[in-house]
């Protein structure tokens, strides 16, 4: 067998997520190697050289895969995945965007957001916002997979020597074109790689209130995340959203602070080590899967739990 | 211009499903079950484009036995024009789906296909970019905000690290997230006229589609349950308690 992972990276650096993701491809066996289309991404190949477990890079670089559109790196992952027994990648917003195009692309049904490897072509994922686990088998001849990356621990980025070789595959689909974004700034963080996680939800009534969660973060190295409630009163933006259609966290420990625990935002979090809720209603759902409640005012507690710190 | 939404039947989503005894399957008897808010955030956005004179046709299609006419009529309901029913009462997977919209996208020569990004009950997140794939097209998906102007459309995506923006050249398909917008009601008149509204019915068949599965489930299980801790008096406990006890601090 061998199986092709995408790696998740923005020209620059390796994101952590591709190491999860080498990670399941462990778990399946077999050759791997590690696909990072990009342009200007020489320094990331080195990188995925590196990693333990991985036999070869594969590098394409070129100004079609500078953003990662899935029109264009989809049509390349299509023409080098035939080659592979899986293609695997994370279950990232980009995961997700490309890796359905480059399986109808080779006809074959993708299985989404794997969180464990029974064999080579048996998989368990969560469906039904994570209220179900479903064991699925794949009869496709090549296997298309997504990674929810917190199910499994990141293999070590260091202690491998693979060769890296260029591909010269230059896919330009040339219907679609980036027009810009407007990424998050922060010190803090990534919400999916922090070790602590302190998120708040609509009982943290509005955006400047996040102040007292970011000053709590701060003292605790903290990422700081938000509920699906929080989000869509503006509150805070989009990428703070963690839940079944936002992000998946597993830290080790994660505080959620005026969170009611709605069964979507527990989909996105209820796998961290240990749960803390700060709430002033006893009776929300959120205390069914909290290690430690507190059941009290958050203006009280919240500020009061930073200078404790 | 014209427009075509899929919309899905599943399992409405205040209810908590559970895994029959036998573990073969969820247990869907006598649940209610709705349009996958996901679609209808899409036909809003497609009912929101032809309010603004965009569009001038909105076509809503759906997959499965007799009843998804049901969600097909909601759609009609909330202001498309006319319905597409693919029946089958075998299983349908995304891939099959997205090559039966394929098949529909060639008769009906929409210039953009609106979907959600994912339904709540498979949470595949699939269909919309395999049938951009099938048809050749752009796709933005995650949208959260959609604006078509001389042959293009631009959508901005909600990614990991913020907001993205594409611009995508017609036809070209979308698939929305949450904060693209916020569906309507249905009125009674409306869905009393939804009622008179054209809907006709094709089969994976007719289609030329080969809808045979690829994936088998094989088991079906309720998650790890996880226990409930215990409630602590102040802040001070909480403290000691994350320092020495979970010693995660």
């Amino acid at each position: 067998m061998s199986i092709l992972v995408i790696a998740e990276h923005d020209n620059a650096e390796l994101k952590g997520a591709t190491l999860n993701t080498i990670a399941a491809a462990k778990a399946i066996g077999g050759d791997i190697e590690v696909l990072v289309a990009g342009s200007g991404c020489g320094a990331v190949a080195e990188a995925a050289a590196k990693v333990e477990g991985v036999s070869k890079v594969l590098a394409a670089d070129n100004a079609a895969y500078e953003h990662q559109l899935a029109e264009n790196v989809a049509k390349l992952v299509a023409d080098l995945g035939k080659n592979y027994s899986h293609v695997l990648a994370p279950a990232t917003t980009t995961g997700k965007n490309m890796l359905p195009r480059a399986a109808a692309l080779l006809d074959v049904q993708p299985i989404s957001d794997i969180i464990a490897v029974e064999s080579p072509d048996t998989f368990k994922r969560p469906i039904y916002a994570g209220n179900v686990i479903a064991t699925v088998q794949s009869s496709d001849a090549i296997k298309v997979i997504s990674v929810r990356t917190t199910a499994f621990d990141a293999v070590a980025a260091e202690g491998g020597s693979a060769a890296v070789e260029s591909v010269d595959i230059a896919d330009d689909a040339g219907v679609s074109k980036f027009v810009g974004e407007e990424l998050a700034e922060s010190d803090r963080p990534e919400l999916t790689a922090a070790k602590v996680v302190i998120s708040g939800g609509r009982g943290m009534q509005n955006g400047d209130n996040f102040e007292l969660l970011y000053k709590v973060a701060d003292k605790l190295g903290a990422a700081v995340g938000a509920s699906r409630a929080a989000v869509d009163a503006g509150f805070v933006p989009n990428d703070m959203q963690v839940g079944q259609t936002g992000k998946i966290v597993a830290p080790d420990l994660y505080i959620a602070v005026g969170i009611s625990g709605a069964i979507q935002h527990l989909a996105g979090m209820k796998d961290s080590k240990v749960i803390v809720a700060i709430n002033k209603d006893e009776e929300a759902p959120i205390f069914s899967v909290a290690d430690y409640g507190l059941v009290a005012d958050l203006f009280d507690a919240v500020p009061e739990l930073e200078t404790k710190l | 211009m014209k427009v075509l939404v899929a919309v899905k039947r599943v399992v409405d989503y205040n209810v908590k499903v559970r895994p029959k005894a036998d573990g073969t399957d969820v247990d869907t008897a006598n649940v209610k079950m709705s349009i996958n808010p996901f679609c209808e955030i899409a036909v809003e956005e497609a009912v929101r484009l032809k309010e603004k004179g965009v569009v001038s046709e909105i076509v809503a299609v759906s997959m499965g036995p007799k009843q998804c006419q049901e969600q097909i009529r909601t759609a009609l309901a909330l202001g498309a024009d006319r319905g597409i029913q693919v029946e089958t009462d075998a299983e349908l997977q995304p891939l099959a789906v997205a090559k039966c919209l394929k098949a529909i996208v060639d008769k009906e020569e929409p210039q953009l296909v609106i979907l959600g990004k994912q339904s709540i009950d498979g949470d595949n997140n699939q269909t919309g970019q395999m049938l951009a794939a099938l048809a050749g097209m752009g796709q933005g998906t995650f949208a959260s905000e959609v604006n078509v102007a001389d042959g293009s459309v631009k959508v901005t995506r909600e990614v990991d690290g913020g907001l993205q923006t594409v611009e995508l050249t017609l036809p070209a398909v979308v698939t929305t997230d949450l904060r693209l917008n916020e569906p309507r009601y249905a009125s009674l008149p409306n869905i009393m006229k939804a009622k008179k509204k054209p809907l006709d019915t094709t089969t994976p068949e007719d289609l030329g589609v080969d809808i045979a599965p690829r994936t088998k489930t094989l088991k079906v299980e309720p998650p790890a349950e996880r226990q409930a801790g215990i409630k602590v008096a102040d802040v001070a406990e909480l403290v000691e308690k994350l320092k020495s006890e979970a010693k995660v601090i």
